[in-house]
């Protein structure tokens, strides 16, 4: 089926079948291959991406249902030399091992800033970061890197 | 995935029109139990009817607290019920212990009363707050509702379009949650009204159930009832007598938290 998407402030028409996920889309379509698949079970959050700014599971969301909204991925946020503030926190806080779940932890600390705001606790960003799985580092340094990255969005936008 | 259509249809005629046009047809919510049932084939439908542009989702109270009507759309996520139904804290509180917060994000109110998961939360609040269930068709009361798992009093093709919450004077929720998936293994809502209690029960059962014992031990203030285990559930989680105990464990902790 023909169907648009709103990616990253650009609109992409794309021929893919009705039963496509919005996260082969945007991977083996688009070529975005930051937004990463896990378990395919909407259990690990590594998939995340933004619709009208609220964190979803794009494993578990049909391209065709996303037409709609303006989706946001990990692409979408900062570039290699300016990234964005969440993204500089993961890097300082050494928040990542292995890497792979990090574009979705990323994800869900925007989510986390969107409804809790930029002055953040540990305990709160644990509570809220339970639709996200990482198998290396025990989440204490991610835990960190999205309470400083919340805090460096504040200074950003200031 | 299993190949299907995807329509769009812009008003509930149109929907209903084109799901009894489609072969097997589904209509897709959220899409956070149908998704990984097609993923899994379990569901292979012909054609996915998307309900996502009939304007059923927001929130509206008739009447005042202690009385009246919470309505809810049926397109409304969890999210947002855990935002805005402060007219009845008990149920902000259950959408908000729902899944996780991408899923809460995407799953919908009425996709969840309609697939009536036996281990679901919104089921219990439904039967518990005695709330009319509202579709393109007909007015459903919640006691006539649920009908076993998976089971409801739905035709193939009806659309729930919303849910009114009877406004409690007081109520609770307490569910003893399966770490993994988040759902209820047991999972009991009280609600106190002026003609007496209800007591509904999700997760122990093959359905949502009213655990009248309890509910006239409250009416009279006696000792609080233990559950027969004889007809819950058994599986890998728990046991029906683990169940049974349960059930008293989460009574006690929805009481308390009414204190």
């Amino acid at each position: 089926m023909q169907m648009t998407l709103t990616i990253n402030g650009q609109a992409h028409s794309v021929e893919a079948p009705a039963a496509s996920l919005l996260v082969e889309v945007l991977r083996d379509v688009l070529g975005l291959t930051g937004t990463h698949i896990g378990c395919d079970t909407s259990q690990c959050g590594a998939c995340n991406v933004l619709l009208d700014g609220r964190a979803l599971k794009a494993c578990t969301l049909l391209a065709a249902q996303a037409q709609v909204a303006a989706i946001t991925t990990i692409e979408g946020l900062g570039t290699p030399e300016r990234l964005h503030p969440m993204q500089a926190a993961f890097r300082d806080a050494h928040g990542l091992q292995c890497g792979f779940c990090t574009p979705g932890m990323v994800m869900a600390g925007l989510e986390i800033v969107r409804k809790h705001g930029t002055q953040l606790t540990p305990e709160l960003v644990a509570n809220e970061l339970e639709g996200n799985l990482c198998r290396c580092t025990g989440y204490v340094n991610i835990i960190k890197a999205i309470v400083a990255g919340a805090a460096g969005m504040e200074t950003a936008d200031a | 995935m299993h190949e299907f259509a995807f329509l769009r249809p812009r008003s509930l005629s149109e929907a209903t029109a084109q799901f009894a046009s489609s072969g097997e047809a589904a209509y897709v919510a959220g899409g956070h139990t149908l998704i990984p049932a097609i993923k899994s084939r379990l569901r292979m439908p012909d054609a996915l009817v998307d309900l996502s542009g009939l304007g059923l989702a927001g929130i509206t109270q008739e009447g005042g607290n202690g009385s009246g009507r919470l309505w809810i759309g049926a397109m409304t996520t969890h999210a947002d019920v855990a935002a805005g139904a402060s007219a009845i804290p008990a149920l902000a509180c259950l959408a908000a212990g729902i899944g996780d917060a991408q899923v809460r994000n995407r799953g919908t109110l009425g996709g969840s009363v309609a697939n009536n998961d036996p281990a679901a939360d919104y089921p219990a609040a439904v039967l518990a707050l005695d709330a009319v269930i509202e579709t393109d068709r007909a007015a459903h009361a919640a006691d006539d509702f649920f009908q076993g798992m998976f089971a409801t009093a739905l035709a193939d093709s009806e659309i729930i379009t919303r849910i009114g919450f009877s406004v409690p004077l007081e109520a609770a929720y307490a569910k003893f949650r399966h770490p993994a998936s988040r759902y209820a293994i047991v999972g009991v809502f009280v609600a106190r009204f002026a003609g007496g209690w209800r007591v509904a029960v999700t997760g122990a059962g093959p359905g949502v159930l009213r655990w009248t014992d309890a509910e006239v031990a409250l009416a009279a203030g006696g000792a609080l009832p233990a559950m027969p285990s004889d007809d819950l559930n058994s599986d890998i989680h728990a046991s029906a007598a683990y169940r049974a105990h349960l059930c008293g464990v989460m009574l006690k902790q929805a009481l308390a938290s009414l204190a």
